[in-house]
């Protein structure tokens, strides 16, 4: 399979957001990078609404997802309660 | 004790950029001047659009009217994407939270027998008539590239006209349960009700227009002063006298924004017509061609939403406005 | 009544989707009149895939929250003197090539996608064009208004949007985008979409501005961030046009895969100056510009490609060639504007001995064998007082207009490549088989190419009269925003505001 990636501003709220990827996508690696953080994973990476709210402890629209997001390579599909990116490879 | 707070003095070598300088002098300039003036490619394209060789990919020729400086046209409420956005976020805002208070309320419920079918008859087919505003702005955006004075308002013209589209696709939804049945029907409405023809016939032929000035003036000058007029004066009134007045929660996003635009397009189109005496001729050669077919175009819906009188008081409001501008017969 | 809760896709095709009709009383030809004349064809826009579902309300919503950062943190900025943080001013000279050579770039995104946005058939794909219309114009904005500061403190700002229109090596950047919306609406929408936002933007607002933000420019890498959260948009509409593309007629795929083979190309000679600013500019460094194009571009690419596989799409033939140019590319760069710093509006300056080497441990293939002697004995030269600048005028590439500086990598790294053809009984020179492939396909378009050393031969650069009037014609303040970072007014002032002077 094909490695997917995505990358966040280094903040607060995507702290939360990459804790909520750790815990629902195992496999993942992440690195932290000057001002940023990259995680990748073979074949697909999800943010679930379920595990960032839980995370961050109040209301989280996956849309908002845009403020803090920098890059992804792959497919993506997006819902009210999830966005995943992933490679068919 | 004392705490010394040194400060390194900063002598700023210039103050804004060269293009700026040279038109309002070199000292601090606003993020409406950077963001706005000179910014566009002005020459030495390298290749002809293989779309229309007849003309550069930046060209004010693209148009019939002139300007010794075309960023003479400015936005009166100095709109670059942030101050756009901004702007609208908060407008938005409070949309989202009429729409909330009309769902909560379950105000749809309480509107008098037989109102939502005319809301879908006379109101939800308006989407499609933003949809060409749309268009149309776009177009301008497309072709004024050269100044961006003008492109970004065009531009922030057109998204809006895309908001007000979806907007009255969610009065739709408001008063249909979220199914979509309204919008359906309104499509049916606006494709084969006779009352819309004559308006949809209007906005495909805005759509054929070549000068993209003349897309401006048949959609922002014409059809919107008539239709703003018809909507957001008459129509408001019947709506209220027709206890329905809660309607205009869901609408107010579009009103507001109808009359803030029109400072803009007012204050664009004096300047063009001030500038020589062509424009004013080719303007108002314009206008005439559109508001006869306008009258054509809005008869029957003007008719059947209020009364034979409507479209009337329609042009005596579009009068007004082209007399304010410097545009009276 | 009961209300059904409606989920983000119908709520966006509801919302979206129906505005469209089919016309009565026109042509629809008339009204969107350019979608046949590239041969491709559309025969379901319907089949068309929103990658994003964003309403105009949650664009203004999100997009807002966005600016209000941006400006908070400039503000903060320049009221703080933000310029004095960085690591050293040589950096800033980085950024002076960003807003000179890639702002303009935005605002002829802005421009197309506004051409495309308006002229595509398809609502889906039009709405999609639209608001990346509107990012790029974002995209100018924050990027002159973050520049605006520096601009009051260094030199070869001030002039960016006039030099956009003239100077030699910016022309490369502006040729690139007039060859996209020269094009019809899908090619642009290749070109841009996918070339420019998955291949180049990907890297240079990525690890680039990663390494902005390494070397204390608080500003830039804010807009550069800020910037990227919309190209993450753009990207993946770049990978959804050229599948709808592929999906929906088998004709379209030989054609897509010229436009991949062309703009991969083009997007890809672009990134030299990239690569020269990761690797020479930054003064603390973050990746290799090697690094940084295997996991950005040979993994990524590599994914993508093999996703498009299935439709028959190929990896372009010249792979093997870009994949041995990333050990020289940004080297032979900066050779390029080192020796012809005398006009460019950015000081260029020799690699400390730390620098090479960092060089050498990154590129221990080439380094040390082809370029570190170049820099030893320019260093030699310097010190002598017989700085080496190159006099004549280069040769440029007909088509991406780069003077002739990429070299034989796959046998002698040492030789110059040089191509030329023979077109209505002219000659026309390249700098590899790719501009010259490209200029084949489509002579006619690159004929005209506005050559900036052809031009000044020409006397269209400020007449005749030498390279004085051609500095004049660039607006380029000559020994203020030129040649050595070393004794320029931007190391004095520098050195005094650090105290060091």
């Amino acid at each position: 399979m094909s490695k997917v990636l995505i990358a966040f501003q280094d903040n607060d709220e995507a702290r939360y957001i990459v804790q909520a990827i750790e815990e629902d996508n195992p496999e993942a690696t992440v690195y932290f990078e000057p001002a940023m953080i990259r995680i990748e994973n073979e074949g697909s990476l999800t943010i679930n609404k379920a595990t960032v709210e839980e995370r961050m402890g109040c209301e989280w629209e996956v849309q908002s997802i845009h403020v803090n997001l920098l890059t992804l390579t792959g497919h993506i599909d997006e819902d009210d309660d999830y966005f995943t990116v992933h490679w068919d490879n | 004790m004392t705490i010394e707070i040194k400060t390194a003095k900063m002598d700023t070598i210039r103050n804004t950029f060269g293009h700026i300088a040279r038109r309002f002098g070199d000292k601090p300039a606003t993020r409406y001047q950077e963001a706005t003036y000179d910014i566009a490619a002005q020459t030495n394209f390298h290749y002809k659009p293989l779309w229309d060789q007849d003309h550069e990919l930046n060209d004010p020729s693209r148009t019939a009217i002139t300007m010794e400086d075309w960023y003479a046209l400015k936005d009166p409420r100095q709109f670059y994407y942030g101050t756009y956005v901004q702007n609208r976020a908060r407008m938005q805002e409070n949309a989202e939270s009429n729409f909330g208070f009309f769902d909560k309320r379950d105000l749809a419920d309480k509107l008098p027998e037989g109102m939502k079918e005319r809301l879908i008859k006379h109101l939800i087919p308006l989407r499609h008539v933003e949809h060409t505003a749309n268009l149309n702005n776009m177009y301008c955006t497309a072709y004024a590239n050269y100044c961006t004075a003008v492109a970004q308002a065009t531009l922030f013209e057109g998204m809006d006209r895309f908001g007000n589209a979806q907007y009255y696709a969610r009065i739709g939804l408001a008063i249909d349960g979220n199914t979509g049945d309204s919008l359906a029907a309104a499509k049916e409405e606006w494709m084969n009700n006779p009352i819309w023809q004559g308006l949809r016939a209007y906005c495909e032929k805005t759509l054929t227009i070549d000068d993209w000035f003349e897309t401006f003036i048949a959609q922002n000058i014409v059809l919107d002063t008539l239709v703003d007029n018809l909507y957001f004066e008459q129509y408001d009134a019947w709506l209220t006298e027709n206890n329905a007045g809660d309607i205009l929660m869901l609408t107010e996003f579009m009103r507001e924004r109808s009359r803030e635009s029109q400072r803009w397009s007012d204050s664009l189109l004096k300047t063009v017509i001030n500038e020589n005496r062509q424009n004013a001729d080719q303007v108002k050669s314009w206008i005439s061609t559109w508001r006869i077919r306008a009258q054509s175009a809005l008869e029957p819906l003007a008719n059947d939403l209020l009364s034979d009188d409507a479209l009337a008081e329609a042009y005596s409001a579009l009068a007004t406005r082209l007399k304010k501008i410097g545009l009276a017969d | 009544m009961s209300t059904k809760k409606l989920n983000l896709k119908d709520k966006y095709r509801l919302l979206t989707r129906d505005l469209d009709w089919d016309f009565s009383y026109e042509d629809r030809k008339d009204a969107f009149p350019f979608e046949e004349f590239e041969g491709i064809k559309i025969t379901d826009w319907d089949k068309w895939e929103d990658p994003f579902r964003l309403t105009m309300d949650a664009y203004w919503k999100y997009q807002a929250e966005k600016e209000k950062k941006l400006y908070a943190i400039y503000d903060a900025f320049s009221q703080n003197n933000g310029h004095l943080n960085v690591t050293d001013a040589r950096y800033v000279n980085a950024i002076k090539i960003f807003l000179t050579a890639v702002s303009p770039g935005e605002l002829a995104a802005h421009s197309g996608f506004a051409f495309t946005g308006r002229h595509m058939g398809g609502i889906g794909a039009r709405i999609a064009a639209q608001m990346q219309s509107l990012d790029e114009l974002r995209h100018i904005q924050t990027q002159i208004h973050a520049m605006s500061h520096y601009n009051k403190f260094f030199d070869g700002f001030d002039e960016f949007s006039h030099m956009h229109d003239r100077v030699w090596y910016i022309s490369v950047v502006k040729s690139f985008f007039d060859d996209a919306r020269s094009a019809g609406p899908f090619e642009f929408m290749v070109a841009i979409g996918f070339s420019f936002e998955y291949v180049l933007t990907n890297l240079l607002f990525v690890p680039f501005m990663s390494g902005a933000a390494y070397n204390g420019d608080m500003a830039t890498v804010t807009f550069g961030f800020s910037a990227q959260s919309d190209e993450a948009r753009h990207m993946t509409l770049g990978l959804e046009i050229i599948k709808f593309l592929l999906e929906q007629h088998e004709d379209n795929v030989p054609i897509v895969q010229k436009w991949i083979d062309k703009w991969l190309w083009r997007g890809y000679r672009i990134l030299t100056v990239v690569a020269m600013m990761m690797d020479y500019m930054l003064p603390q460094k973050v990746m290799s510009w090697k690094e940084a194009w295997e996991l950005y571009f040979e993994q990524a690419g590599g994914a993508l490609f093999k996703d498009l596989e299935r439709y028959g799409i190929k990896m372009p033939d010249y792979t093997d060639l870009i994949k041995a140019e990333k050990e020289h590319l940004s080297h032979q760069a900066w050779w390029t504007f080192y020796t012809n710093s005398q006009a460019t509006a950015f000081h260029t300056w020799i690699p400390s001995n730390q620098e090479l080497d960092w060089l050498s441990e990154k590129y221990p293939e080439t380094f040390d064998k082809y370029y570190r002697p170049r820099w030893e004995m320019a260093k030699e030269m310097a010190d002598k007082g017989e700085r080496y600048y190159n006099e004549g005028l280069p040769q440029l590439c007909q088509t991406c207009q780069i003077p002739m500086i990429y070299t034989d990598v796959q046998n002698d790294p040492r030789d110059i490549v040089y191509r030329s053809t023979k077109y209505q009984g002219e000659r026309f020179h390249f700098c590899s088989d790719q501009c010259q492939h490209i200029f084949e396909n489509e002579p006619e378009k690159y004929v005209h190419s506005w050559l900036p050393v052809h031009q000044i031969f020409q006397g269209n650069c400020g007449g005749p009269g030498g390279l004085e009037k051609v500095m004049d014609y660039y607006k380029l303040d000559v020994g203020k925003a030129n040649m050595d970072y070393v004794g320029s007014p931007d190391e004095e002032r520098w050195k005094t505001w650090k105290g060091v002077a």
